[in-house]
């Protein structure tokens, strides 16, 4: 039974058909990575299933419940985490408040109990510091716990992000490009987190353009290519299927 | 956690509210308590429009508008003389169920009018339902989309308090009566009760200020704050961003609604001028001054500021010096002057001053 199912998902912007019928499944506790050239419709296929942008047909599945064009909090709520590719941390908050708001779905303390300050929400503000410091202390950031977490290195505050959607205890992480950017030592680092947080029992979707990367530690990769699927399998096959190998040696040669 | 040590401020407030009164009093200028109390009611608009600019990165050039509401609303409700209205139904309803005030005027007529009270309520419970249907469709924008929508906004408070009858036109409502509060305290300008009034408004205020604190600290506060970092994000932590902004759009306008009945109560009265875009301009100014996201650098800015503007320090350039602020603050201090990062920047300044003259000395 896979946890999650992409069925005859389709995207157009204006005359561009970014994703075009693309199916395909993630088992549970795996790492699953969709690859392809710039411009394949990764970074939309993602957007699709995160709920960031609306889809035009198609169905997205989770858990068996269907959560196609779901607005993005409503699609965290289910148990779906993400990263960004570029990025995307509080500017104005420390490290250990912006692996707070990942505790946000897990917890429930209103506006109301947010000003008024009941006891009964100190408990729970208990809580979510110390689960969110006991992960940072896991992914090895304790440390820079009170830093601002914008003015960290690439590589550090990437990892915040990752703090911040494993606080949400999700049952699906969605990473966009988590190599992007980063040096080979921070990518081999990069690269044991995550399968660090696979045996935690979580299921990883990972859209990468990192080749060694992805082969590394997929468990199944899809490949898109112009907003089709063009191949699907282990990393071994993958790396045999002739389709793929041209797409690729294509693109290096221009 | 720091349960405790984000409360010192309060305390220290506490002292200095008290501190200030003391020494106002026995340097014989207790007179100046009337603006210090103006100021505090000013205040409560600054320090909610701080949440909602400051934390959780939304404009309103609107605000003005929302204490208008709050004024007008009870100086409308509390102006009419129930007395004179007896025999008809609602009148005597308010009259025998307790909920109205009645003294003697000047003239020794019976005068009943609504409890401020009551009136107080309403002017809450109407400022809610008009930010709520105001916010659901404008918040959706974003930066100066945002900000000419909560002009027009203010735009259209201002001309409707302008324009109609029962809000007194270019007069405004005067005769405003007292606001009972306990036992003998009454919010009102008699100089008889300057210090108790004082001490009301700081009470008000203070209490304001510590729900807020309270605010920024909790979950809800962070997701606030998430939202002000990056909007995206937020929502894919989870949180519901349209709702979050809707809420506290609707709890800044409130505390600017109470600040203005307060006021008006104070006062005795309410004019047009309190809803000009200029009084709009002029909070998002102070909020800047106060640092953004800082509820206690807007505190101080909005009790100061509003302090030597009702003294009359600026003179008839009033408007223009609050207008030169905000050009200031904007190419300078663009993120606010009262910041964590500007007072690191000062005091690494002063250091390096401190060691080159240590150098040249030696």
């Amino acid at each position: 039974m896979s946890i999650l199912e992409v069925e005859n998902l389709n995207r157009s912007f204006g005359g561009l058909h970014a994703v075009n019928d693309v199916t395909f499944d993630v088992m549970p506790k795996q790492i699953k990575a969709v690859i392809g050239p710039n411009g394949a419709g990764k970074t939309t296929l993602f957007n699709l299933i995160a709920g960031a942008l609306e889809s035009d047909s198609g169905e997205v599945k989770f858990q068996g419940t269907r959560i196609t064009n779901l607005p993005s909090h409503r699609v965290a709520e289910q148990g779906i985490a993400r990263t960004f590719q570029n990025i995307k941390l509080y500017s104005n908050m420390t490290v250990l408040e912006n692996v707070m708001i990942g505790r946000h779905v897990r917890t429930g303390a209103g506006f109301f109990a947010g000003l008024m300050n009941f006891p009964k929400t100190w408990k729970e503000e208990r809580e979510i510091h110390e689960k969110s410091m006991e992960l940072i202390e896991m992914l090895g950031i304790a440390e820079l716990a009170d830093s601002d977490a914008t003015s960290l290195a690439f590589g550090q505050q990437r990892t915040v992000e990752f703090a911040r959607a494993l606080a949400m205890e999700p049952e699906l992480l969605l990473l966009d490009e988590p190599a992007a950017g980063l040096n080979i030592y921070e990518t081999a680092e990069i690269a044991e987190t995550i399968r660090k947080i696979r045996d935690w029992g979580i299921t990883i979707l990972i859209i990468e353009h990192d080749m060694s990367l992805v082969m590394d530690i997929s468990d199944e990769i899809t490949v898109l290519s112009s907003g089709k699927k063009i191949a699907e399998g282990l990393p071994e096959e993958i790396q045999r299927n002739e389709e793929v190998i041209k797409i690729y040696l294509g693109e290096e040669d221009a | 956690m720091k349960i405790s040590h984000k409360y010192v401020p309060v305390i220290i407030l506490l002292g200095g509210v008290i501190l200030f009164q003391l020494i106002s009093t026995l340097s014989g200028i207790e007179y100046i308590l009337t603006q210090m109390t103006m100021a505090g009611y000013y205040a409560m608009v600054i320090i909610g429009l701080t949440m909602l600019m400051g934390y959780t990165g939304q404009i309103s050039l609107g605000h003005a508008g929302f204490f208008a509401i709050g004024g007008y609303t009870s100086a409308v409700l509390t102006t009419q003389n129930l007395a004179a209205l007896k025999g008809t139904g609602l009148a005597d309803f308010i009259m025998n169920s307790g909920l109205s005030v009645s003294m003697t005027d000047t003239y020794g007529q019976e005068l009943v009018y609504l409890s401020p009270w009551i009136s107080l309520t309403l002017a809450i419970l109407i400022t809610i339902i008009v930010a709520f249907l105001i916010g659901i469709p404008i918040l959706k924008l974003k930066g100066h989309y945002l900000a000419m929508a909560t002009l027009g906004f203010g735009t259209i408070i201002y001309r409707i308090v302008l324009g109609a009858g029962i809000f007194g036109e270019a007069d405004g409502i005067s005769e405003v009566p007292a606001f009972p509060v306990l036992g003998g305290l009454s919010i009102s300008g008699d100089s008889a009760l300057r210090i108790e009034n004082y001490y009301i408004a700081w009470f008000v205020l203070g209490v304001g200020v510590l729900l807020l604190i309270n605010l920024v600290n909790s979950r809800a506060g962070r997701a606030l704050r998430s939202i002000h970092g990056s909007e995206d994000a937020a929502s894919a932590m989870g949180v519901d961003t349209a709702r979050y902004k809707l809420a506290i759009f609707v709890l800044s306008a409130v505390y600017a609604a109470v600040g203005g009945v307060l006021l008006t109560h104070f006062n005795g009265g309410i004019g047009p001028s309190e809803a000009s875009i200029m009084k709009s301009v002029r909070y998002v100014a102070i909020v800047a001054v106060g640092g953004m996201a800082n509820l206690w650098g807007a505190l101080i800015m909005g009790v100061l500021l509003n302090f030597l503007s009702l003294r009359g320090y600026f003179g008839s350039y009033d408007d223009a010096f609050f207008g030169v602020i905000l050009i200031v603050i904007m190419l300078f201090f663009p993120d606010g002057l009262l910041t964590r990062d500007n007072f690191k920047g000062l005091k690494q300044k002063i250091q390096r001053l401190i060691a080159r003259e240590k150098r040249t000395a030696e």
